[in-house]
């Protein structure tokens, strides 16, 4: 058994330097101005998700052609985590084939669960600015919930 | 008042600021003592064994009741009921009184300040009964308008459940005027959740006139796992058993069985003798303090939270002025969601709690989805306010906070 001064320690960031590296100006700047918020004249699926812990709520429209996804949106209103990753997803995957998304949120779990660190994550592009998440578990979630809503929405269309 | 050092969790971590009381109490030194030596030197099945170690723990049990009773300001202490918690203690009023005395057309009044626990358990009776579930609304400034209230009493009104003190705002409701009304207009039973009183303020049950009053060990210095439901004998007398099993039996016939006396009636299997111990040495703690000092020290903290905060750009606080609160403060500060902030505030050593606070009734109503929690308690001083204070300020400058 070690201390408990360490014990106690441990559960929280080490200092606030930790969590200054979380807020990056990327994260700040897509939480400020959000890309692709709104509603889709037409869209094929719509998700609406919460994170039932902090009320944090999405609502994604997905518009699929072909094999992938040819625009989505999102709404909705939370954390300036779950809104960055929410803009930043909605940039990434746009126009992309479902299999490359499902390749690209596969390896963004990773990350955020903190599996993967050196594999070459190249393609989740602005995406690694919330590499920092992964200290924070109680962040995590907030991370992956428009990735949720995408997953079902992929889901749904596959059914 | 000085107690940091009587708490190991807080004596070991200095730099910790623990602002999070309303979700659950740090333990003194004395109930985790209380708690061992029980195992030490009571365990045993109470009520079961006929041999002297067995008499002890019962006797143990029993005292605990007596002492939290006391400190509750329950005569009767037959009528204090342990349960796990608020909790639980609403669901044995909704299950066993509500599911008796409730039918179709009836009227159930809760209120928009209600934590889920006095809310959902109401909300489902309703919906399984075809009763009508009418909402209390607020004042503007966090308060239960009372002349909603008014309103909403009719011939058809059942029951009255309330809070004695809101955990997301720390309203303190004016239980002798909310059961004034329904007496004056009702027939129906009023039930007061009390998680965030008991720990707070001296607290009467005999005087305070609610039919039901459930409270939380765990808030109150006490173990996780134990609080109680304290409510009229009366009521409780005609009530169904709640759960069914062991000790709660007078008489097992193949048939039929009849039901042990109160408080046995509603406390089914092998009780929780544990932390019955470990509550009664929290409340002696209290005492030794003096609820007095206790609500007095909450008070002075809070008018000192609430003079520098205010003072913050940008910040708003809800919820009526500090001398109509308990040692509850919420709060958003501009464009910084509350969970960003708890993340920020959390790297200071500040833990504070964010999001809807089990009370997303009320945060529709304030048009928010989150705010910011701080709840203060014995072992707070200035310091974390201190803390609390240079933490939000470092939110606003990693999101560049501009005055509009």
């Amino acid at each position: 058994m070690s201390d408990p001064l360490t014990e106690a320690r441990r559960s929280r960031p080490e200092n606030s330097a930790e969590v200054a590296a979380l807020y990056q100006e990327i994260i700040l700047d897509h939480y400020r101005r959000p890309r692709n918020k709104g509603a889709l004249e037409k869209a094929d699926a719509t998700i609406e998700m919460r994170n039932p812990l902090c009320g944090d709520e999405i609502a994604l429209q997905v518009a699929f052609n072909g094999d992938g996804v040819s625009d989505l949106k999102f709404s909705g209103r939370g954390c300036s985590i779950s809104q960055a990753s929410a803009s930043m997803m909605t940039q990434l995957v746009k126009g992309k084939s479902t299999e490359e998304i499902n390749a690209i949120r596969k390896q963004f779990r990773d990350l955020m669960l903190g599996n993967a660190p050196d594999a070459d994550d190249s393609r989740l592009g602005s995406l690694r600015a919330l590499s920092g998440v992964a200290r924070f578990p109680a962040r995590v979630k907030c991370a992956l919930l428009a990735w949720n809503a995408l997953e079902s929405a992929l889901a749904e269309r596959a059914s | 008042m000085n107690l940091r050092a009587d708490f190991p969790l807080l004596a070991n971590d200095p730099g910790l600021h623990y602002l999070d009381s309303a979700a659950t109490s740090q333990k003194p030194k004395v109930v985790l003592e209380a708690i061992r030596d029980f195992y030490e030197t009571s365990n045993a099945n109470p009520h079961r064994g006929a041999y002297a170690l067995s008499v002890r723990a019962t006797e143990r049990y029993h005292q605990s009741r007596f002492r939290i009773a006391r400190f509750l300001g329950v005569k009767d202490s037959d009528c204090l009921i342990f349960t796990r918690g608020t909790t639980e203690a609403l669901n044995l009023v909704v299950a066993s009184w509500g599911r008796a005395n409730i039918s179709r057309g009836d009227e159930i009044v809760i209120t928009a300040l209600d934590h889920h626990a006095n809310f959902v358990p109401w909300q489902q009776l309703a919906l399984e009964k075809h009763a009508k579930l009418r909402v209390c609304e607020l004042t503007a400034d966090g308060r239960l308008d009372l002349d909603c209230l008014r309103g909403l009493l009719t011939p058809k009104t059942k029951v009255v459940a309330f809070n004695h003190v809101s955990n997301a705002l720390g309203t303190i409701n004016p239980v002798d005027e909310i059961v004034r009304l329904v007496r004056s207009n009702t027939y129906a039973i009023t039930v007061c959740d009390g998680a965030q009183s008991a720990p707070h303020f001296p607290v009467s049950f005999d005087s305070l006139g609610v039919d039901f009053y459930a409270f939380s060990g765990h808030k109150m210095l006490g173990p996780m796992g134990l609080g109680g439901l304290i409510g009229k004998r009366e009521l409780l007398e005609k009530m169904p058993p709640y759960q069914t099993g062991g000790d709660m039996i007078e008489f097992v016939g193949d048939e039929r069985t009849t039901w042990n006396v109160l408080p046995y009636k509603f406390e089914a299997g092998t009780p929780n003798a544990a932390d019955a111990v470990g509550l009664a040495a929290a409340v002696d703690y209290l005492d030794r303090i003096g609820m007095d000092r206790v609500l007095e020290h909450e008070r002075s903290l809070m008018s000192t939270a609430q003079r520098r905060l205010e003072s913050i750009d940008g910040l708003e606080i809800y919820g009526p002025l500090p001398s109509a609160r308990s040692g509850v403060l919420s709060f958003t500060m501009s464009d910084v969601h509350p969970h960003d902030l708890a993340t920020i505030l959390d790297g200071e050593g500040v833990c504070i709690r964010a999001g809807h606070h089990c009370a997303q009734p009320l945060m529709r109503r304030l048009k928010v989805v989150a705010t910011a929690r701080a709840s203060f308690y014995v072992y707070n001083d200035e310091r974390d306010i201190d803390a609390l204070v240079s933490g939000i300020m470092k939110a606003r400058e990693i999101f560049g906070y501009v005055p509009t």
